[in-house]
């Protein structure tokens, strides 16, 4: 995946010291030489100005516990800053992911059998075990590149592209972004926009929303298989706007508060997500899987088909006399589907001379979305009285914590080494089932350890 | 939930300061050595941002806040 990162709201302090008016060209860039040894900037920031090129490249690491989602994911990315102040940026991102990943279905005291996502072949998970499915496996590769430049001394405008394909997905993308100077610079005015085409191929066509998994080895599987599926492939498209405002507050500290408004349509579903099926009849298997002529019933899980998103988002920058450095953002989200969400993010970089060491927290919550369902009854399977659901445990009541620590350290000027290590953790809650249900985990915590290092030039 | 309030507040608060006191907040040019420095970017370090994105936006259901929450990813 790549997220879209481009931010067309940075601080306007890096870059004014590169943006001078075309008119101006010729003496640019000895004012801006005599600018920076005034200020002490150092030489690094001074040949960017010439038209430097800039490198990071950086390798992460990011593995779960109990044989789960592994990924390696190399970045490389270039910046180059001309003499008139346009930033040319361009980033190379290849993602690497295998393990296993959670399929949905409840655990259950009797061993289950599923469908693999292509109709080729089975799986099946022992009794009383998390049913994952063993076959997820995906590379992706995404490239995106950026151009900003000023327009005048007060305006500046961002435009960029982006694409990204794995096997079962394609992502195309445009951005745009524009930035008003005011108050001398102290405060800036950001607006940007992001269109987002993806194409969803998934493997053994689309599931239809709630229909059910064909039974492995059954007489009819092919029949039962092709009736669980629509189309090959669907669409999904997403609009991102983004207003902001990044205000100086003081010599040491720099504020940005945003308001993003995000709408995706089209087929928002995972098509390897089922729910299963757990009987309310009185007896023996009271709240285990509900049967149909001696087999379980899973059902491909079905998700409205818009969702419209609204995040507010703050950050705070402060300098310490010391030259360390606090760095404090919380974020809000709220959804159409019912989720709102908590993030509070804190850093601490503390000052070493040539390197540096950032503790970093962050703590997040969500509450579920209304369709978040771990399981279906057979009463709402029977009377067909439910028409979305999802047990997607992105979706469920959820707590997540991360705790890291990162050690830079610089061989020269324009040169850094850099290496994090993090731990991540996800709890979950909800609903615990009736019956034999009651006995499994049905919200198994997730730990993951993030490892990165990284090289500028 | 309490939390919700709170940073519904704290975003409040965050909207009026940014709005109200734009006037009367800021630095002059020459006092900008600070702010300058890499490190006091917002986005420091755009590499880490973008990773930490990715992995956030596969765990979790929310995205974005500080650039576009977007797609661009088949595992969400």
């Amino acid at each position: 995946m790549q997220l879209n990162t481009s931010n067309p709201i940075e601080t306007m302090t890096h870059n004014q010291i590169k943006k001078t008016p075309p008119k101006f060209k010729k003496i640019a860039p000895a004012l801006a030489a005599a600018s920076c040894s005034l200020l002490g900037i150092t030489e690094a920031i001074a040949q960017e100005n010439n038209g430097d090129w800039k490198f990071d490249v950086a390798n992460l690491i990011y593995a779960e516990s109990d044989s789960r989602v592994a990924a390696t994911e190399p970045v490389f990315n270039a910046t180059k800053t001309y003499v008139d102040g346009e930033i040319l940026n361009v980033k190379l991102v290849f993602d690497s992911l295998t393990g296993a990943s959670p399929n949905g279905a409840t655990p259950s005291d009797t061993a289950q059998t599923f469908t693999r996502p292509s109709g080729n072949g089975e799986y099946t998970v022992d009794q009383d075990e998390n049913p994952l499915d063993d076959t997820f496996r995906d590379s992706r590769g995404a490239l995106s590149g950026n151009w900003t430049a000023p327009i005048n001394r007060d305006w500046e405008y961002t435009l960029g592209a982006y694409g990204s394909k794995e096997f079962d997905y394609l992502s195309l993308g445009l951005n745009g972004g524009l930035k008003r100077y005011l108050n001398q610079k102290n405060t800036a005015l950001n607006f940007g926009l992001a269109l987002s085409a993806d194409t969803i191929e998934p493997v053994g066509g689309k599931p239809l929303g709630l229909s059910r998994m064909a039974i492995p080895g059954s007489g009819t599987f092919d029949a039962d298989f092709d009736a669980s599926r629509a189309d090959s492939s669907d669409n999904k498209s997403i609009i991102d706007a983004l207003f902001g405002v990044t205000q100086v507050i003081n010599a040491n500290t720099i504020m940005q508060f945003n308001y993003g408004l995000s709408l995706s349509n089209g087929y928002l579903n995972d098509p390897y997500k089922i729910l299963s099926v757990i009987d309310t009849t009185t007896g023996a298997n009271y709240g285990g899987n509900y049967q149909n002529a001696g087999n379980n019933v899973y059902l491909y899980e079905s998700r409205p088909d818009s969702r419209m998103k609204h995040t507010l988002y703050w950050q705070t920058k402060y300098a310490l006399d010391n030259g360390d450095v606090i760095d404090g953002s919380y974020r809000f989200m709220i959804d159409d589907w019912g989720i709102n969400s908590h993030t509070l993010d804190f850093r601490y970089r503390w000052d070493l001379g040539n390197s540096y060491l950032e503790p970093h927290l962050r703590y997040y919550m969500q509450s579920k979305a209304d369709f978040y369902q771990r399981y279906l009854t057979s009463d709402e399977f029977t009377s067909g009285s439910i028409k979305e659901a999802s047990s997607d445990e992105r979706l469920s009541d959820m707590n997540a914590y991360t705790v890291g620590l990162k050690y830079g350290y610089k061989l020269s000027n324009d040169k850094e080494i850099n290496v994090r290590a993090e731990y991540y953790m996800q709890t979950h809650s909800g609903d615990t089932g009736f019956g034999k249900l009651t006995s499994q985990d049905l919200y198994p915590d997730i730990n993951a350890i993030i490892f990165q290092v990284g090289y500028s030039f | 939930m309490k939390l919700k309030y709170i940073g519904q507040i704290v975003c409040c608060l965050a909207i009026a300061l940014s709005l109200s006191a734009c006037s009367n907040l800021g630095v002059k040019p020459w006092e900008r050595d600070t702010l300058s420095r890499p490190e006091m970017q917002l986005i420091h370090d755009p590499v880490e941002a973008g990773l930490d994105d990715h992995i956030y936006f596969s765990k979790e259901a929310s995205s974005g806040g500080r650039g576009f929450g977007g797609g661009g990813c088949g595992c969400n």
